[in-house]
């Protein structure tokens, strides 16, 4: 196994969460400023979806930037 | 599993109709899923060329990767789901399977057993086993694990496609299809290089997905101290959150168990015998890319261990707290309330809204997933290794070329999906073959470890010993087992008390075992003459040079990291006495 051209684990984790992370505030988002009005989800009025997408978007995107494969070491 | 095992039983439901509904947003988040851990099969396909890449991730994994591929092997769903109902049912009894259950034998398999499994060179438990007593304690623990696995390997399946059935309306072939063909292609082209790959990213998103539940089930019930004051209303008879308190006797608590059964039959014997011998999760160790790493990752993974009831004990005290009512799987049929079984889904549904209903439900998908690869991939490790090649050399007269065995590996994985989904099958037809492998897997956890055990730490045993006290152990397992099934009267004997359920007789059961291969062991090997030194380099304490950590840093040291670990689990179980 050739470690050196091997792609981190936690590039491919930061890019699924970052895309989860979109996708979920995104959503979140619509949800806020066009409510579902028979949502029977409690505490609907906190929009933890809007935190938890920004939450994953943070976390994917230091894990996609941090362990890109494009991002060679000197020295 | 030892746990799974305890609790898969009161999951199998018989209802129809769906908790939790997907939008379309949330079933894009499982499709990425499912495109994200092919596509990571594929890429590791072109670093999986010989059978040290393929079986043991070419040895190249860090502690971190390592410890927490460990721990997301055992994070199967049924194991989450299960031990939800199971906090619901039994309160927070039920993380003494998480703490006392896990932490110390974790510990014990980083600091004293793993430098043997590493030094040896071994690419199993059965391989060690090989090097230390020969090819006839080998293959009977090779055969045992590898049949019962892939047969538990089956049971998951079925028992899964019939949790998505309820939770999502998902038809049971689809989920059995879909999510076994997933994971068969996965670790057939990447090997276990792919399967702990897939772990780590399985495990995030167990934790991401479900660790919704507590923050807003504790912002709902006022925080720790109000979700008590909910419970005490609701149950003012029981006591549902202390851990020791109601272990007094067998009848003060909803588990029928009293301490000792906890401290010496699941803290001493059944935790330490699953977690450092049964091959699925020390696989993931021997993965690691240097002594120290191999160390460190059980301590690391105890780490996470130690937490995990946050996403599975709270969310049942939780349901007991905000929506007591719930009930047993037989009244639910009868009256069409909602069973406690279904108190992960039914508290996702409570809190989730659109997109985060996806995650759960992959992180659902995902525990299956991690638990299945870690299944099919030591069964593919164990077959190639301690089961066929011993045969194929002496048939061949020859060991056979790497590549030969990388491609029978790639094979068995493709045989051990097929038998999985086979047994998955027949389960669905003969429910009570369930029951009966699942007592099967448990004559087995026991008595390997205190084969291992006095292996690694007492020179004096010998090959005859190893064997017999092996064959002793299950066989006297099996027949305790068969005692009581034929004869229940026989319980008073086997678990001293004749009110014991069936989790403290699995408990007793598994002492008796294990002091019996002990005493077998001893016997033979005192009767028998012992192996030279020169031959236990390596395998054994005292025979065996371990590098010393002298010159390391002292917080890089595994002892401190465990230390570190041993403080914390000692101080929940004060705080939460």
């Amino acid at each position: 196994m050739s470690e050196s051209n091997l792609i981190s684990i936690w590039f491919f984790i930061g890019a699924l969460l970052f895309l989860y992370g979109l996708v979920i505030f995104g959503a979140n988002i619509v949800e806020m400023v066009s409510p579902d009005t028979g949502s029977t989800v409690i505490l609907h009025e906190l929009h933890f979806g809007v935190w938890w997408g920004l939450l994953l978007i943070v976390i994917g995107g230091f894990y996609f930037i941090h362990f890109r494969p494009w991002r060679r070491k000197t020295g | 599993m030892i746990k799974m095992l305890a609790v898969l039983p009161c999951l199998m439901w018989e209802t129809s109709g769906s908790v939790l509904s997907l939008g379309w947003i949330d079933s894009f988040i499982v499709g990425v899923y499912f495109v994200f851990v092919l596509g990571i099969g594929w890429y590791l396909m072109r670093f999986t060329k010989t059978g040290n890449d393929f079986f043991m991730a070419g040895r190249k994994m860090t502690a971190w990767i390592a410890g927490l591929s460990f721990v997301a092997a055992n994070l199967g769903s049924l194991e989450l789901m299960g031990w939800a109902a199971a906090s619901y049912q039994y309160g927070i009894l039920a993380a003494h399977w998480y703490w006392i259950g896990a932490i110390p034998a974790m510990l014990f398999l980083g600091l004293i057993m793993m430098p043997f499994y590493y030094i040896s060179r071994t690419h199993s438990v059965p391989g060690y086993l090989k090097l230390r007593y020969g090819e006839s304690a080998s293959m009977l623990s090779a055969v045992s694990f590898g049949f019962m696995t892939v047969l538990m390997s089956g049971i998951n399946m079925y028992s899964m496609a019939i949790v998505m059935k309820v939770v999502l309306g998902w038809d049971i072939h689809f989920s059995i299809w879909v999510s076994s063909i997933t994971v068969m292609v996965y670790v057939v082209l990447g090997g276990l290089l792919s399967a702990i790959f897939n772990e780590v990213l399985q495990f995030m998103l167990i934790w991401l997905g479900a660790l919704i539940i507590p923050i807003l089930g504790l912002m709902e019930a006022g925080g720790w101290s109000g979700m008590v004051a909910r419970i005490h209303a609701n149950f003012p008879a029981g006591d549902y959150t202390h851990l020791w308190g109601p272990l007094g006797s067998f009848n003060d608590n909803p588990m029928g168990i009293h301490w000792t059964g906890i401290v010496f039959g699941l803290g001493m014997i059944i935790s330490p015998a699953y977690w450092t011998t049964d091959f699925l999760v020390v696989q993931r160790i021997l993965s690691a890319k240097d002594i120290r790493s191999a160390k460190l990752a059980p301590i690391i993974g105890a780490g996470f261990k130690m937490m995990v009831p946050l996403i599975v004990i709270l969310p049942g005290l939780l349901g007991l707290a905000l929506i007591p009512g719930l009930v047993g799987e037989k009244e639910a049929l009868a009256t069409g309330a909602h069973s406690y079984n279904e108190i992960l889904p039914l508290m996702l549904a409570r809190y989730a809204g659109p997109g985060l209903l996806g995650l759960g439900v992959t992180a659902l998908i995902a525990g299956f997933m991690s638990g299945m690869a870690g299944n099919v991939s030591a069964f593919a490790t164990v077959w190639t290794y301690d089961i066929y090649k011993p045969v194929h050399m002496k048939m061949a007269r020859e060991e056979g070329p790497d590549k030969h065995y990388v491609k029978v590996g790639r094979w068995t994985t493709v045989l051990g999906v097929v038998v999985s989904i086979g047994t998955a099958y027949l389960v669905q037809q003969f429910a009570s073959i369930m029951d009966y492998v699942q007592a099967l897997f448990s004559f087995f956890v026991a008595p390997m470890f205190g084969t291992v055990i006095l292996g690694m730490l007492w020179k004096r045993t010998t090959k005859a010993g190893g064997f017999w006290g092996l064959a002793a152990g299950m066989s006297s397992s099996i027949g305790m087992w068969a005692w009581v099934r034929w004869y229940p009267a026989a319980l008073k004997y086997i678990a001293l008390s004749e009110h014991a359920k069936d989790m403290a007789e699995n408990m007793y059961r598994a002492t008796w075992s294990f002091l019996i291969v002990v005493l077998v062991t001893v016997v033979v090997s005192l009767l028998t003459p012992p192996k030279p030194e020169s031959e236990l380099t390596g395998l054994v304490r005292g025979c065996t040079d371990i590098p010393s950590e002298g010159d390391m840093l002292w917080y890089k040291r595994p002892l401190t990291w465990a230390v570190g670990i041993f403080a914390v689990f000692i101080a929940l179980n004060i705080i939460f006495w």
